[in-house]
């Protein structure tokens, strides 16, 4: 009898995958790495991983719509003479003009101005478009010290010290020169078309001895009036949170992996700093630690989509929550509307990430003129506004549900996790058990 | 030194004693002077290394400051008058916007650093990272200066009278660089360049500005910009 060799099919190998295959060819022709905008796009544990517990026989819940649940904060009030006050906890992230287009900016100062939270500058200075719209606008102190001046810091309401994000903690940024336009290059004080490099660490500091004399110098400056914020990457949250309160930070700002980024190196993304999930327990412990928990601020950013996410930070510990990439999605980023010039530019609506190559159909991420024009400030800026009333509904919901009657009387007892990844991360228990790793017991 | 002499011929000086008077005293002070107003003299005695001092000058304001500071004295000013009689520490005049700020003595790091406009005239020596990220400002040193100085220098003018340190202007965008003495090394994309007629003439307009005579602009030598690191280019990765 003849044997025949029974057919198995073709097996593509785990480690080398098509996309890395196509990742080293395209290295390999190009000579370049791969530069592109967004957070990390690998999968982490987050905030999926957990789910809140609700009311029982032991808590009861709070009336819908009826019962209040007061979703205020209060920001800065530590040292500043005029903390900030917001009706939600949910923030703008840093995102720079240059990075976005005006009409972007405008849009987010719009949207965040009737939801009465506050937006932030970036990298690049402050624009008057994005003062005259934003009611509660945090001034970015960043290493580059683009477009940085005295009149501009007078005008803020609060002062962001940008240390590190969560996309690229340790790392500078760069704008390239073909979204430099003659506003862009002036502001930045550098000709026009040329990269424009934003360092990685600050010009006249170094450690949280200096920082300290830096947050000083600010003040006094100031005259002591607005909130300092202190903004690190998703690195190592506990001390960065110790240091940043010890150098005398009103606020800090905690951004992990999946924050995003105008432009860096997609081995950066993908490769270096912590999840967001895995930063806010230790952030929490070093102001518990030092007995500064609900004293400094702790504003959580990093892939924050939805109220429920809102509401997990929270009842981790964090005072605020900041978006940036879900913002930019509300005002029309990746829509599908675009899908056949995302397709001209070898993607899809959903994928598109080449935010430093400044062709965004949606004409959020770029200098374009025409391409800028596409986007209504004002109806973006009412989308804004809708999705951060709607999540901060949503968390409301998810707190009454809890029986709070604060956003930020959501606590750490009201979640449990989902994976061992999650539960670890957390500290809170894996579902239907009394077990989180690392603190014994079974 | 004297203070009391010095005073007494400067009758209409605020006097601020930072050994009994709190910073922030001095610094409001500053900062809520009408513009237009008459009383804008001040003098500073018993800094005894204070840091921010003079911070956030936005009048065209006098400051004699007895004595040496710490870090940022000077910061951001913006058309205000600063003289240090002693040394300066890190950060002095950093981001300032216009103005003058004269040191006596010597500067420590980040001298001038991010400054956008004015002029800030070391007559001692300044250390590392002098001018780093200057965007605009003019700094004369009368003696050396540290390494890696005029980092990422974008405009502006530097002038030394003595020695560079290692890496001067590395990656440098268009910030101008004079100097008279020996350079131990330059930086990545930082080339000596031809001192033409109208790079004689604005070196001797800013040694004038600087009070300085004696020394003629025909000394220096001219470093700025090669331009190759403008655009990225992997095949410029070895520079850096």
């Amino acid at each position: 009898m003849s044997y025949h060799n029974p057919y198995t099919p073709p097996r593509k190998s785990a480690t080398f995958d098509d996309y890395t295959l196509a990742e080293i060819r395209r290295a390999a022709a190009t000579g370049i790495y791969d530069i592109r905008g967004a957070g990390t796009k690998r999968k982490v544990p987050h905030f999926d991983d957990l789910l809140f517990l609700g009311a029982s026989i032991s808590r009861y819940p709070l009336e819908g719509y009826r019962e209040k649940c007061d979703t205020s904060v209060v920001l800065g009030a530590r040292h500043a003479k005029k903390p900030i006050v917001l009706k939600t906890p949910i923030t703008i992230a840093g995102m720079s003009f240059g990075a976005l287009s005006g009409n972007a900016k405008e849009a987010l100062g719009r949207g965040a101005t009737i939801a009465g939270t506050s937006t932030t500058t970036g990298d690049g200075g402050m624009t008057d478009e994005e003062r005259g719209h934003s009611q509660t606008l945090v001034y970015q102190y960043l290493p580059s010290r683009y477009g940085m001046n005295p009149k501009d810091l007078r005008r803020a309401d609060a002062i962001e010290i940008v240390v590190g994000q969560g996309a690229k903690p340790g790392g500078g940024g760069m704008l390239l020169g073909q979204k430099i336009s003659d506003r862009v290059a002036n502001m930045r004080n550098l000709p026009k078309g040329i990269d424009q490099r934003s360092a990685c660490r600050h010009p006249d500091w170094t450690g949280p001895d200096d920082l300290e004399i830096k947050i000083m110098e600010l003040r006094e400056i100031t005259d002591w009036e607005k909130p300092i914020y202190v903004k690190v990457g998703g690195a190592r949250p506990y001390y960065d949170t110790a240091l940043a309160v010890k150098a005398g930070a009103d606020v800090v700002v905690l951004d992990g992996m999946q924050g995003g980024t105008a432009a860096t190196q997609d081995v950066f993304i993908e490769n270096v700093g912590m999840p967001t999930l895995a930063c806010i327990r230790p952030a929490v412990q070093a102001l518990q630690d030092l007995g500064m928990h609900r004293k400094v601020q702790l504003i959580i950013s990093g892939g924050i989509r939805s109220g429920a996410d809102v509401a997990k930070a929270l009842a981790l510990g964090a005072d605020a929550v900041a978006i940036g990439t879900a913002a930019l999605v509300a005002i029309g980023d990746n829509d599908p509307h675009w899908e056949e010039e995302y397709q001209k530019l070898g993607t899809t609506a959903g994928a598109y990430d080449d935010w430093h190559e400044g062709k965004d159909p949606a004409g959020i991420t770029t200098q374009d003129p025409e391409l800028s024009k596409r986007l209504d400030p004002v109806a973006a800026g009412r989308r804004l506004a809708n999705y951060l009333k709607v999540m901060t509904l949503e968390a409301q919901t998810i707190a009454r549900a809890c029986g709070k009657n604060h956003l930020h009387n959501l606590e750490p007892e009201d979640l449990v996790a989902l994976t061992l990844e999650a539960s670890a991360m957390a500290q809170v228990p894996l579902a239907g058990t009394s077990w989180i790793p690392g603190k014994g017991g079974f | 030194m004297d203070v009391s002499v010095k005073r007494e011929s400067l009758e209409a000086m605020r006097v601020f004693d930072l050994a009994t008077t709190p910073l922030r005293e001095l610094n409001s002070a500053l900062h809520t002077i009408a513009p237009g107003a008459n009383d804008t003299n001040f003098e500073v005695v018993n800094p005894r290394g204070s840091h921010a001092v003079a911070v956030g000058i936005d009048q065209p304001v006098t400051v004699e400051v007895r004595g040496s500071v710490g870090y940022y004295c000077a910061g951001m000013n913006d058309g205000g008058a600063v003289t240090v009689h002693g040394s300066a520490g890190p950060g002095v005049a950093e981001n300032m916007m216009s103005g003058t700020v004269v040191i006596e003595g010597d500067a420590s790091q980040y001298a001038g650093a991010t400054g956008r406009g004015g002029l800030l005239v070391i007559k001692g020596n300044a250390a590392s990272r002098c001018g780093i990220s200057m965007k605009g400002i003019d700094i004369v040193v009368q003696g050396n200066i540290g390494h890696m100085s005029a980092f990422m220098g974008q405009s502006g003018h530097l002038v030394v009278l003595g020695n560079a340190g290692d890496a001067l202007g590395d990656s440098l965008y268009e910030a101008k660089l004079f100097v008279r003495g020996e350079v131990k090394s330059l930086g990545a994309d930082c080339i000596q360049k031809e001192m033409k007629p109208k790079h004689l003439k604005l070196l001797a307009e800013l040694l004038e500005k600087a009070g300085i005579t004696g020394v003629s602009p025909e000394e220096f030598k001219r470093y700025g910009s090669a331009r190759t690191l403008y655009n990225f280019n992997i095949d410029n990765a070895d520079a850096y």
